[in-house]
């Protein structure tokens, strides 16, 4: 594997509830309440190489979207460290850090929400790279076009607003503006959860001419494994803030090690498989206000023993480039 | 158990008179199902699949109207019945199950309140502790732990995945004949997406339920349904038995809509991609609705296909079908 372009080391991040005036004052008279926290991110390690596309998968409140804005610099991590290019974000100088920001970008999932709808697409695609001083305001026109034919949108559109767009044509303007300052890694966060499936199948395919064209590295959170087996060279499932595996596409697909991973796979719908009987997980997703202890996964575990309740696995290479954390690798 | 079906739909045609126009959101449907059976109703955002759905139950609100057709259900036209008799069959015969719970479920109102109500609104003889026993048994047979606790929770105080069992439990208390599921499972992980499908299809199996399956993924009606009906701008493009369809699909949407689904062995290849977007339901082309993205489309699609079978069992409306089975998909 190439130099990792980006390496996110031990990355956790907490989202502590305080408490108010009155509940402190409860708590003065003895009452048991105390400060909730999420570890909404729980150690994560990851190495994205460049030019590579890895899929970050995972149910909703595992904290994969937290993730990705730390990374993309949106939410500061409480703890851990965050490297891109070889320097930690924290230890680069301003402008160091500012060109690092520039070249991160983020494609977000509700292309309704994240386009402000009172700003034509021309300002909205512009606006950025004429701020960072990558076109003149005057040439500004001109590479907007260029960017807008780029993601497949008519450039004769550039003085309309967000309403006047469909879904994927929106998608393509968020790409767009992200596109706009010259990125060289995106965090596409359910990118493409909102789109129609036909129009999925564009937006899919405008991802991978993109990283050809432009030797873009992606990261690919989604909570859709057909689309992330589709896209993705290396796959990293999440469970309640945790990386529980991490695997080369084809190597998880075919035989994955997890049982969160094996329990996934086997309930993802596929076209392939007709009047299947269901043999579905047992049980609910934990709150992560309050995570089992141990391994997070162990009450929906059918291999569950007494030390998976007790211990929490760590994340180990089981064979080459292939990682894992589930106590059941070191029986046998 | 008869042959008669238990619903059989025919030309069904609800349109929307809105100022910009006439949207025909479900424009000459007509399909029929017997008892036991899933049926899948697919489509895109705004081919009317879910307007389909509302339309059997006469649920379309102005300026929707269902303008002619009928939907005969157990032999009886339901868009003809009196008001009065249609409610009594609404909620006991025939059960709707919506994408959201919340919308099902009342906030204020504890589980077991709803649930009584439910059942003595169709039957006012029963007493309420056999209510109770009967709601309880619901809830255990969608797989809710502890259900004499749950009974007595609010609808806030379940996880989505929960609130989904409560408001298909709420859909079998009067053991219908028929269920309309419209997306139930779309907002939901696929663990729990995986559970709310094995509670789906074990009672179809054990009740011999009937069920309309309304949604946009086609993979997770290959698993469900027995037949399969696409639906594109109001139409319904392709139907037939679910292996046949997606196997030799005939279709040229359905071809491109199955092509432009990754998977297995799509890995590093383009996706085959259905050009342009889905047109406005209020500025549909003259003839077929597909023509603008077909790749085989030419003068005769300006005139509207009829239905034809040109496979048997299967109905499709187009004038230029693939019958051959060696092309490729998406060609």
């Amino acid at each position: 594997m190439s130099e990792a372009m980006l390496h996110v080391d031990n990355l956790t991040r907490n989202f502590v509830k305080r408490l108010d005036l009155a509940a402190k004052v409860a708590q003065k008279f003895g009452a048991d309440v105390r400060e909730e926290v999420v570890h909404a991110v729980d150690g994560v390690t990851l190495k994205i190489p460049k030019g590579g596309v890895v899929g970050l998968v995972g149910e909703s409140g595992c904290g994969k979207s937290t993730l990705g804005r730390m990374i993309a610099g949106i939410i500061p991590p409480t703890s851990g460290s965050i490297s891109y290019k070889g320097t930690e974000l924290t230890k680069m100088s301003s402008a160091e850090f500012r060109r690092a920001a520039l070249e991160i970008q983020m494609i977000f999932q509700d292309p309704f929400a994240s386009l402000n709808p009172r700003m034509r697409v021309l300002d909205i695609i512009g606006e950025a790279p004429v701020m960072h001083g990558i076109v003149k305001s005057a040439e500004m026109e001109d590479y907007v076009c260029e960017v807008m034919q780029r993601v497949g949108l008519d450039p004769e559109y550039r003085r309309r607003y967000p309403h006047q767009f469909s879904g994927g044509q929106r998608q393509r303007i968020g790409i767009a503006r992200a596109l706009a300052v010259k990125p060289e890694f995106l965090v596409c966060d359910e990118a493409i959860a909102a789109l129609d499936v036909s129009i999925q199948a564009q937006v899919i395919n405008l991802f991978m001419d993109l990283r050809a064209e432009l030797d873009l590295t992606y990261l690919f959170i989604s909570h859709d494994l057909s689309v992330v087996e589709h896209i993705s060279d290396r796959v990293v499932i999440m469970y309640l803030g945790r990386v529980v595996e991490v695997a080369e596409t084809d190597a998880l697909f075919d035989a994955p090690n997890h049982p969160y991973t094996q329990a996934l796979l086997n309930e993802v719908p596929r076209l392939d498989q007709r009047g299947i009987d269901y043999t579905p997980v047992k049980g609910e997703i934990p709150s992560p206000l309050d995570p089992p202890p141990g391994c997070h996964f162990h009450p929906r575990c059918p291999h569950a023993m007494a030390r998976c309740s007790a211990e929490r696995p760590v994340l180990r290479e089981i064979a080459p480039d292939r990682w894992s954390a589930c106590h059941l690798n070191d029986e046998t | 158990m008869s042959d008669a079906p238990t619903l059989d739909v025919r030309n069904l045609k609800t349109h929307f008179f809105t100022k910009a126009g006439v949207a025909k959101a479900v424009d000459d449907v007509s399909f029929s199902f017997k008892a036991g059976e899933v049926v899948g109703l697919v489509g895109e955002s705004g081919s009317g699949k879910s307007v389909t759905g509302f339309s059997i139950l006469g649920l379309v609100d102005p300026p929707g109207r269902v303008v002619s057709g009928q939907v005969l259900f157990k032999g009886k036209d339901l868009l003809t019945l009196p008001k009065e008799d249609l409610r009594h069959l609404r909620g006991n015969r025939i059960a709707m199950i919506f994408q959201d719970p919340m919308m099902t479920l009342n906030p204020v109102l504890r589980v077991d309140t709803q649930m009584v109500e439910t059942i003595k609104a169709h039957d006012s003889n029963v007493s309420k502790a056999d209510a109770l026993a009967r709601a309880r048994d619901a809830l255990g047979q969608v797989g809710i732990p502890a259900p004499d606790e749950r009974l007595r929770s609010y609808p806030h105080q379940f996880s989505g995945g929960m609130r989904q069992r409560v408001a298909i439990a709420i859909a079998l208390l009067n053991k219908p004949d028929l269920i309309i599921a419209d997306e139930p499972t779309t907002a939901l992980d696929v663990t729990i997406q995986g559970q709310i499908l094995f509670e789906a299809q074990k009672l179809c199996r054990e009740t011999g339920t009937s069920m309309i399956w309304i949604t946009h993924d086609l993979a997770v009606v290959a698993g469900l349904a027995d037949r399969i009906s696409v639906m594109y701008g109001g139409r319904i493009v392709e139907q037939g038995a679910i292996n046949d369809v997606l196997d030799h699909p005939v279709h040229p949407y359905t071809r491109g809509l199955l092509g432009s689904v990754p998977g297995h062995n799509t890995r590093g290849q383009r996706l085959h991609q259905i050009p342009g977007m889905a047109p406005s339901l209020l500025n549909l082309p003259q003839g077929c609705a597909f023509q603008a993205r077909c790749p085989k489309a030419d003068d005769a699609c300006h005139t509207e296909p009829a239905i034809t079978e040109p496979v048997s069992g299967r109905a499709i409306r187009c004038v230029h079908p693939h019958l051959n089975a060696d092309e490729e998909i998406g060609a």
